[in-house]
C-alpha cells in the first residue's frame, strides 16, 4: 500500500533529515509514527504528500511512484489521502458542512451527492446537526473531528495524522483513536504521527520509531 | 461526552490502478452528473466571488472607483472624438470655394465675373451674395447687429461663392481651378472652405489617436490594478489556497473564484464607468444645446451606443480576467503547501 524504499531527505541547510528510510504499509495496517522532536516525523509525511520530494529512494503509493509524479498530476494523487492535522487546518470562514464539502466539490461530485456523504461522515465522527456551524464554535475535539470527516469524506484508501491528539485530552484522545481503527477495520491503511508514548503503548499496533532521521525498530 | 458510533463507513477497497494518478478524476458518477457538477459549481464560484465583494464593501468601493474612474476618462475622451467627428462628418463633403471680391467691385461687374465663372466646365454654380445679403446675414447670426449700425458704411465685400462640380474629386484639379479663380483681377482674396475642414479633420484624428493610446495605456494601468487586488486576495486567501491544494484541488480550480473576482471587478467598473459618463452627458446636454442653438445647428450629443457599451463592458471584464489569470498563473506556482 505505502512502501519506503531507501528514502533519504536532505535539507541544504541542515543536512540529512532522515536518512534510508525503509518500510511498508500493508492494507489496513494502523502503524504509528514516533520519535523525539525533529526526528524527520512531519519531513516524512511531507514526502508522503509530495509538499517535498526525496533526494535519494523511492516512495510508492500503492504502485505509483510518489518521488517522480508530475506536478500536474499531484492533485489527482492528493485525493487517494487523506490529511489530518494538529492544528486541524480548517476554513474559519465556512460551516462545518463546508469545510467537510471541499474535497467533494474539488473532485467534482454533485451537490445532492456531496450533501449526502458529509452527512455520513460528520455522523461517523458523532457531529451530526453541527453542521451549520463555524468552526470556531466549536471545541478542539468536535473541530478535530470536522478535520477527520474532511479527511475520511472522500473516501481515501491512506489516512495521515500528523499528531492528531495534540491538543487533546486523554479521553477525546483514546476516542479519536477508536475512529481510527474503525476506519482501519473497513480497510483504510492509518498512519498517525505521535510522541504520545502512553497512548501508543496502550494501543496494540505496529510502531514506526524515528531517531535522528533513521528507522530504529 | 458524546459516544463515538456506529456504524462501519462503506469499504473504501480500491482497486489499484497502476500508473494512473487521475483514477479518482472520474469519481461522482456519469458524464451528465459531473458535468452538472461542474455548471454547479461554476455557478457556485460566479456569485461566491460576487458575495465577497459585497462582503467587503469598503476595499470594493475603493478599488472600483479607481478603476471606474480610469475607465471613465478613456471613453469619456471617445465620446468626445465621436462628437467632433459626427461634427465634421457633415461638413466633408463642401469644397466650396469663396472669392471675396474688391472692395470696389459692383454688383453688375460681379454679376458679370459669376457668368464668366460659370462657364468653366469644372464648375457646377455660382452664387453672388450682394453686399446687402452679406450684411444682414451677419446682422442676423453674428450677434453684432447694433455695432454694424453704428458704421456709416458697410464694411462686407462682396462674394461669390463657386462650388465645383461634384466630379472634381482630384486635390490637384481642385487646385487648378482655385489658382485660375484666384488670378481674376476682380477678386480680392479666395479661400477654399475644404482647407478648415481638413484641418479640423486631422486635429480630430490626432484627438482619435491620442484617444487610443490614452485607453491603451489606462488599460495597461487597469491591468495592474486589478492583478495587484488579486494578489492581494490571493495573500489574503492563503489558507484556503494551502489547505485546496492539500485535499486535491487542481490550480484550475483554485483560480476559479478568484478569475470570477477579477471578471466582477472589471465587469462592475465598466457598468460604473458607463454610469459616470451618462452622468456627465447629461450634464453637458443643455449647455450643449444652447451653444447649438446660438449656432443655428443641428448639434446634438451622442453617447455610446448599444454595440459600444457592450464592447466597453467586455473589455472591462476581460481585462478583469486576464489580469486576474495572469497573477495567478504566477502566484500560484509560488505557492507550495507547507
Amino acid at each position: 500500500m505505502l512502501k519506503f524504499d531507501n528514502v533519504s531527505k536532505r535539507y541544504p541547510e541542515t543536512g540529512d533529515v532522515l536518512n534510508n528510510v525503509s518500510f511498508h504499509l500493508q492494507q489496513g495496517e494502523i502503524a504509528f509514527l514516533t520519535g523525539h522532536s525533529g526526528a524527520g516525523k512531519t519531513t516524512l509525511l511531507k514526502l508522503i504528500a509530495v509538499m517535498e520530494r526525496c533526494t535519494r529512494g523511492e516512495i510508492f503509493l500503492d504502485s505509483e511512484c510518489l518521488s517522480h509524479v508530475k506536478e500536474r498530476h499531484l492533485p489527482y494523487l492528493r485525493r487517494k489521502m487523506g490529511f489530518i492535522y494538529q492544528d486541524y487546518k480548517l476554513l474559519t470562514d465556512r460551516t462545518v458542512f463546508d469545510n467537510v464539502a471541499l474535497p467533494l466539490a474539488i473532485a467534482g461530485f454533485g451537490h445532492l451527492e456531496i450533501k449526502r456523504r458529509v452527512r455520513a461522515s460528520l455522523d461517523k465522527v458523532g457531529l451530526s446537526g453541527k453542521e451549520k456551524k463555524f468552526p470556531q464554535a466549536l471545541s478542539g475535539g468536535e473541530q478535530q473531528r470536522v478535520g477527520i470527516a474532511r479527511a475520511v469524506v472522500n473516501k481515501p484508501p491512506l489516512i495521515i495524522a500528523d499528531e492528531p491528539t495534540g491538543n487533546l485530552d486523554p479521553e477525546l484522545s483514546a476516542e479519536i483513536m477508536l475512529l481510527f481503527e474503525q476506519f482501519q477495520q473497513v480497510g483504510v491503511t492509518v498512519l498517525i504521527a505521535s510522541h504520545d508514548i502512553s497512548l501508543i503503548s496502550r494501543m496494540n499496533h505496529r510502531v514506526l520509531k524515528l531517531d535522528h532521521g533513521q528507522l530504529v525498530l | 461526552m458524546k459516544p463515538v458510533k456506529r456504524k462501519p463507513i462503506r469499504p473504501v477497497v480500491k482497486k489499484p490502478v497502476k500508473h494512473d494518478t487521475r483514477q479518482t478524476k472520474t469519481a461522482g458518477g456519469n458524464f451528465v452528473d459531473k458535468l452538472h457538477a461542474y455548471r454547479d459549481h461554476h455557478a457556485h464560484a460566479l456569485f461566491s466571488s460576487l458575495g465577497r465583494l459585497v462582503a467587503t464593501p469598503f476595499t470594493s468601493i475603493m478599488t472600483i472607483a479607481v478603476l471606474a474612474i480610469s475607465m471613465a476618462l478613456a471613453s469619456g475622451f471617445y465620446i468626445m472624438v465621436i462628437n467632433v467627428q459626427q461634427l465634421t462628418a457633415n461638413l466633408e463633403s463642401s469644397n466650396q470655394i469663396s472669392l471675396f471680391l474688391h472692395d470696389d467691385i459692383s454688383n453688375d461687374s460681379a454679376a458679370e465675373l459669376a457668368k464668366n465663372i460659370r462657364q468653366n466646365p469644372n464648375v457646377q454654380t455660382v452664387k453672388i451674395i450682394s453686399k446687402e445679403q452679406a450684411l444682414a446675414e451677419f446682422k442676423t447670426y453674428s450677434g453684432f447687429g447694433a455695432a454694424i449700425d453704428v458704421l456709416d458704411k458697410n464694411p462686407l465685400p462682396i462674394v461669390l461663392q463657386v462650388l465645383p462640380k461634384n466630379s472634381l474629386q482630384d486635390k490637384q484639379e481642385l487646385e487648378r481651378l482655385f489658382k485660375t479663380l484666384d488670378e481674376f483681377k476682380e477678386v480680392d482674396y479666395a479661400q477654399v472652405d475644404m482647407q478648415w475642414v481638413e484641418r479640423l479633420q486631422s486635429i480630430v484624428e490626432v484627438a482619435r489617436c491620442g484617444t487610443a493610446l490614452f485607453s491603451f495605456m489606462i488599460g495597461i494601468g487597469v491591468l495592474f490594478i486589478i492583478g495587484n487586488t488579486i494578489r492581494l486576495e490571493l495573500h489574503n486567501r492563503r489558507d484556503e489556497v494551502m489547505i485546496s491544494k492539500l485535499v486535491g484541488a487542481t490550480n484550475g480550480f483554485i483560480r476559479r473564484p478568484f478569475l470570477y473576482t477579477g471578471f466582477w471587478i472589471g465587469f462592475i467598473s465598466g457598468v460604473s464607468a458607463w454610469f459616470i459618463n451618462a452622468i456627465l452627458m447629461l450634464i453637458l446636454r443643455q449647455p450643449v444645446e444652447k451653444l447649438s442653438g446660438l449656432y443655428e445647428g443641428d448639434l446634438h450629443l451622442v453617447f455610446l451606443s448599444f454595440t459600444e457599451t457592450v464592447g466597453l463592458l467586455a473589455i472591462a471584464s476581460l481585462l478583469g480576467v486576464f489580469s486576474s489569470w495572469a497573477v495567478l498563473i504566477v502566484q500560484l506556482r509560488h505557492t507550495r503547501p507547507e
